[in-house]
């Protein structure tokens, strides 16, 4: 029996997946006409009890999120999807936008009736030209439809939908200096509080979610919350996209509920590509500390992953076998950091340059045993001091390298150099069986 | 080359879709980019103009996002990730190739202004590393012989189609245009989605009929 559960990738392999036509032939768009017959309150209550829990790495309950949005307060109020996926590893929102733009946009409906907005956005980001097409077809194709505009499905309800396409910056994905970019500004994270719920765009009330979590909406509203709580664990609910890259026979894309172990997955699609071992993986993105062969069997769901020591941020597995250093690794992440620091804070803009500079000198055979002290008292120093959490996302691959492969830095110091083949690790260096 | 009254009226289109029309920055400099090619100092006036703010301000905002150019790139814009997973995969020897072959260094320019390269952070297709994006579409799973023969295509007119996009790469212009919020018409063209990431439902089909 399969364990994968397709909701969102249900109908991914047929070729119009896309279009309105194809969206309707499997009950496209009944969701959203049935959430309109609801209360808005009655549509966030269904979403709290469905347990749904934001897909772009926080975890934030989305039911509740939408329930801090303030009634009655005569203010315009504002939903805006984050759609500007940029985490390294991460690579599920881009693939369901190219193949099911319908479901974000009905979605999205659903959860501007919810939160009273007559005005939604979706932040993409930029450098995913064909995605930005499809999402502005099937806008224009949804105002076709009176899904959108005004009095959308004869409620009497108006919603504008407008896609913000972005400029290639990975901060943008922060909430708050997403918020500061669609108001045409650089994208610099904002200090909370306030929070967006209360002073978001234009300063005014407004939800940020997921790609991901607005597109699990409609699945929730039509089948019911008991239909999505029953699968998952037991504070993890529902069904999630895992996305295993790397060095695996088979990557690629796998719906599956909360709490499916990496061991499974690999025997799903085919495992370690043939003659290897797995060395270390990220769990949810270059954000999220690594793990190693140990971690095979953790649950991969918010509460599993946090109990072993990292995040279950967005379920990007990047798998790496034995011919990977690790050093290098994580030293393209750290410049990966170090040119995406937006240079508010100085904890983060300076500490990650630094960063780059030891870990350079380690991979060229310039470092010490003594740098790796040097580079855990930097993280020290970084973690927890900055705006937002891109300068923490820059420690978690530094700290957690060192605590699982100490060994191999130092080999670096010995060795003078790298001691790996990167040759080794190309998909060149062997063929990859096919699906 | 001057802004007609046509381009002016599209940069108004683009102004009306927002509540506030300084949000429309954006979009806008993306559509001096389709107009110039870059963002010349002509586009941040005129940008700077239509939402009555300080060229600047404009500037600063153009000088933050990466994806506008201050200079010219080529007609095929040729972006190698060599992000973590991408570059063990094999981008970074992609980039080394390319360089070698082209005879450029990160951020430059064929001589017949036909190609630029650039190195790129994570594109979210690391399912299909690595990767090669052109005008920012999808070239996926690629190679150093493939990359060369992407780049040699594209110099003599006649590019290789993308991956995962159109039928065609249309020209960084034309794809600039798209970012700026104008619709080609090309969204029906080319794959719902690749193998990858249609792995999984394959897997649950035949397991449930297992």
């Amino acid at each position: 029996m399969s364990t994968l559960t397709p909701v969102l990738s249900a109908h991914w392999d047929e070729s119009d997946s896309f279009t309105i036509a194809g969206y309707k032939r499997h009950g496209g768009y009944e969701a959203a006409a049935k959430a309109l017959k609801m209360e808005p309150d009655a549509v966030i209550q269904l979403v709290k009890d469905s347990g749904l829990r934001g897909r772009g790495g926080a975890g934030f309950p989305t039911g509740m999120k939408w329930g801090f949005i303030p009634q009655g307060d005569n203010k315009d109020h504002y939903l805006v999807v984050n759609a500007d996926e940029s985490e390294p590893g991460t690579c599920k929102d881009m693939p369901l936008l190219l193949a099911n733009p319908h479901v974000l946009i009905e979605g999205m409906i659903i959860a501007s009736y919810a939160i009273r907005a007559k005005y939604a956005f979706i932040y993409l980001r930029g450098e995913v030209v064909h995605v930005a097409r499809r999402l502005q077809q099937a806008i224009e194709d949804a105002y076709k439809a009176g899904h959108l505009g005004k009095n959308i499905f004869g409620s009497g309800v108006d919603l504008e939908l407008v896609l913000h396409i972005g400029a290639g910056a990975y901060i943008c994905g922060e909430e708050t200096a997403l918020l500061d970019s669609l108001e045409g500004f650089r994208g610099q994270p904002r200090l909370r509080p306030p929070f967006p719920a209360i002073a978001g765009l234009y300063a005014r009330p407004t939800v940020v979610n997921n790609v991901e979590s607005i597109a699990s909406v409609p699945a929730i509203i039509a089948n019911g919350a008991e239909w999505f709580s029953a699968m998952g664990t037991e504070k993890s609910k529902g069904m999630t996209l895992y996305s295993l890259s790397g060095h695996v026979v088979n990557p690629g894309q796998f719906e599956a509920p909360l709490g499916i172990t990496l061991r499974q997955l690999l025997e799903l699609s085919g495992g370690i590509r043939p003659g290897h071992q797995l060395k270390f993986w990220t769990p949810g993105g270059s954000s999220t500390p690594i793990f190693t062969a140990d971690h095979l069997d953790t649950p991969l769901d918010y509460e599993g992953v946090s109990a072993a020591g990292s995040m279950l941020g967005t379920k990007a597995l990047q798998i790496f076998d034995e011919t990977t250093c690790v050093l290098r690794a994580v030293l393209r992440w750290s410049e990966f950091y170090k040119h995406e620091s937006c240079g508010k804070c100085t904890p983060c803009r300076e500490g990650t340059t630094w960063l780059v500079q030891i870990l350079r000198d380690l991979e060229n055979g310039k470092g010490t045993a003594a740098d790796l002290d040097k580079l855990l008292d930097l993280c020290d120093n970084i973690m927890g001091r900055s705006f937002c959490a891109l300068g923490d996302g820059a420690t978690s691959p530094i700290t957690s390298s060192i605590k699982f492969f100490r060994d191999e830095y130092i080999a670096h110091v010995t060795h003078g150099g790298c001691p790996f083949d990167s040759h080794a690790s190309t998909l060149f260096a062997t063929e990859r069986a096919g699906a | 080359m001057a802004y007609t009254d046509r381009d002016i009226a599209t940069m108004d289109t683009i102004i009306n879709r927002y509540p506030r029309k300084r949000s429309a920055i954006m979009p806008l400099l993306h559509f001096v980019q389709a107009h110039d090619g870059f963002v010349t100092g002509e586009g941040i006036e005129l940008v700077a103009k239509k939402l009555e703010l300080e060229t600047a301000e404009v500037s600063a905002v153009a000088t933050f996002y990466t994806q506008y150019k201050r200079k010219p790139v080529g007609e095929y814009h040729v972006g190698v990730c060599t992000n973590t997973l991408c570059a063990i995969m094999g981008g970074d020897e992609i980039l080394a190739g390319l360089k070698e072959h082209l005879g450029l260094e990160n951020d430059g320019v064929t001589a017949d202004g036909k190609v630029s390269l650039e190195h790129l952070e994570c594109n979210a297709a690391c399912d299909y590393a690595p990767v090669v994006m052109a005008n920012w579409e999808f070239y996926d799973n690629q190679n150093v012989q493939s990359a060369k023969d992407l780049v040699d295509s594209m110099r003599a007119g006649n590019p290789i189609p993308p991956t995962r996009g159109p039928n065609s790469l249309p020209t960084w212009k034309e794809n600039s245009a798209v970012l700026a919020g104008i619709n080609d018409g090309r969204a029906g063209e080319g794959v719902q989605a690749g193998d990858p990431s249609l792995l999984g439902l394959k897997i649950a089909k035949k397991g449930s009929k297992a």
